[in-house]
């Protein structure tokens, strides 16, 4: 519009800000090439038959009881390894910001928080099976190691309920525990594995709201004659409350989409989504190649809520810090 | 009598925590040292380095390593600067593009990758060239989020506008500010994103597994399913060297952080 305008000083058209956005062009163009059409991709594969015309058949594929089973695995891998993750590092990081352990200790931990949170991949695989693994060091060790239960029934008890399988569940010696039903390469060691890069991040991503909550609150609290107990149910939790939800649905989401450590520790064995789609993509295991695509689909569907319920929860959660 | 507790528990959380992170690596190097039976030694890491197909792999992932650097500076540097000088309005759907590797999984990302350059017209698997071209553009897109932070935390802690008139009321031309004005500002920015891509780089197993490129996850893939101690060794080769490029980001921090302290004492 600014162009037709003839008899104008060039200058004019040059400063309108439309020209602006043209530096951001390069930039919107490589987007656009590896992102958006890859993106756009899947989306219109998902929705088209093998000759192109539109479709909902492929949504036929979550018919299909082995992605069913993949992407309760896949959802379920994640839940529990949100709640152990989220839990643990809840209970580190407040101990770290809180609590009053020792310096060097709480430098080493949010340092080695930062490494930790971006651990995975092959190698954490790899040192999983190192350490606990059938000749791992951990089990060597607890070969060697004996535990007599028989003065405590209820935790033997306990132990049976959660699925330990044991002959003489009172007398374990010794310690083997991929005698008693565990195994690293089952969906216990997957959750013990991804433990290790999804604590650290609830650590991070925690801190900060843990670092907002204000000594005078606690001693506000107390002066009014609340128990510490009280305090944590009444003031302490309902703020941390947005920040914890948002943090877990972050570790959710992070389990979510992992697939290098899954596929090296287990080579494929546990059916995840991930897992699937790899297969997906080496040579087509379901018999319509755009399933695969709604299959993908599916994925990023699932990780666009939690990202939009995590950023929902994290502008309530900064209400309390800004101040 | 409460703070006593508090401590107890906070001992508790902090040493679990401290196993939890360095049992696995403890037991990662011991089980490597221990290939020959009842003695510790070397044997699982000469294996290794002596693997022709080990250096292969090592040798073209550090070349996609500093080629996606090169090329992820290259592009986000000056989009950047010209956000931050001509269009802040931008910033939302900067934000939102940039963060959108972390949404869309990696082997969902890797998947409409290649089903979208495998077949014309954008065919890009015809050739070693052209898929490594595909590739640098998949490591660029993964390491964007870590890319674009960094340059993002360092462009708002200088004055662009400032630094940006000042310049030009000196003379100088848009290419020349970037150059010797923004960019010094910005080295250790943009060498806090470089190293983060370089790890991501060095680790990255689902794009070369895909595109069948001899980078080294697919080659510890590999050596995972058929070996018991050189997996361990590799493991530790692979820590090391993560730790050494962040350990390297976090000397040349602490360097600057000092050497402005020391501006602001003179």
């Amino acid at each position: 519009m600014s162009q037709a305008s003839g008899p104008r000083p060039i200058r004019m058209w040059r400063e309108h800000p439309v020209w602006n956005w043209l530096g951001l062009f390069p930039f919107f163009i490589f987007i656009v090439f590896f992102l958006v059409l890859p993106s756009l991709r899947l989306f219109t594969g998902a929705f088209t038959d093998t000759e192109g015309g539109f479709t909902l058949e492929n949504v036929r594929v979550f018919q299909n009881p082995n992605v069913l089973k993949a992407y309760q695995m896949s959802l379920q891998v994640s839940a529990i390894t949100a709640i152990v993750g989220g839990l643990f590092g809840f209970f580190v990081a407040y101990s770290i910001t809180q609590g009053s352990a020792p310096r060097w200790m709480r430098n080493v931990i949010s340092t080695f928080s930062g490494l930790a949170a971006n651990f995975g991949g092959v190698p954490l695989a790899f040192s999983f099976i190192a350490t606990i693994g059938q000749t791992g060091l951990i089990t060597a060790l607890l070969k060697n190691t004996c535990f007599n239960l028989e003065n405590y029934v209820a935790l033997a008890d306990f132990l049976v309920s959660i699925g330990v399988k044991a002959p003489d569940i009172t007398k374990v010696c010794p310690f083997n525990p991929y005698s008693y039903g565990f195994s690293l390469y089952s969906l216990a060691g997957l959750v013990l594995a991804y433990t290790y890069f999804q604590f650290p991040l609830m650590i991070l991503t925690i801190t900060p709201a843990l670092e907002g909550l204000k000594k005078e609150w606690y001693e506000a609290s107390t002066n009014l004659g609340a128990t510490p107990l009280r305090y944590w149910w009444d003031v302490a939790l309902p703020v941390l409350m947005p920040s914890i939800l948002g943090a877990s649905l972050l570790l959710f989401g992070n389990a979510f989409g992992a697939y290098a450590t899954a596929r090296a520790l287990t080579g494929g064995s546990i059916p995840l989504v991930s897992i699937y789609i790899g297969q997906q993509i080496r040579g087509d295991v379901l018999g319509n190649p755009n399933e695969g695509y709604a299959l993908a689909f599916g994925m990023v569907m699932i990780m666009t809520l939690t990202i939009i319920a995590y950023s929902l929860l994290q502008r309530r959660a900064t209400r309390w810090m800004k101040s | 009598m409460s703070r006593k507790q508090t401590s107890l528990f906070a001992i508790f959380w902090g040493v679990l925590a401290l196993l939890y992170f360095f049992l696995p690596i403890y037991g990662t190097l011991d089980f490597s040292l221990r290939m020959e039976r009842g003695t510790i030694g070397l044997k699982a890491y000469n294996i290794i380095f002596s693997d022709p197909r080990f250096w292969e792999g090592f040798r073209y992932s550090i070349t996609m390593a500093i080629i996606t650097i090169a090329v992820s500076a290259t592009i986000f540097v000056p989009t950047i600067y010209w956000m931050y000088l001509k269009v802040p309005q931008a910033r939302p759907i900067m934000e939102i593009i940039t963060i959108l590797p972390f949404v869309i999984p990696g082997i969902v990302l890797v998947f409409g990758l290649i089903r979208t350059f495998s077949r014309p017209p954008l065919q890009l698997t015809t050739s070693t060239f052209k898929t490594d071209i595909l590739m640098i553009a998949g490591y660029v897109i993964i390491s964007m989020p870590y890319m674009f932070r960094a340059v993002d935390v360092g462009m708002r802690s200088i004055d662009v506008r400032t630094l940006t008139e000042a310049a030009q009321s000196l003379g100088s031309n848009w290419f020349h500010v970037l150059i010797d004005v923004i960019i010094p500002n910005l080295r250790l920015a943009i060498l806090g994103g470089s190293l983060i891509c370089f790890a991501t780089v060095m680790g990255e197993l689902i794009l070369a597994d895909f595109l069948v490129r001899p980078a080294l996850g697919p080659y510890m893939v590999r050596l995972g399913l058929t070996k018991a101690y050189e997996p361990a060794a590799l493991a530790i080769i692979s820590y090391s060297l993560t730790w050494f490029s962040l350990g390297l980001l976090q000397f040349f921090s602490s360097r600057s952080e000092r050497q402005k302290k020391q501006v602001i004492n003179e």
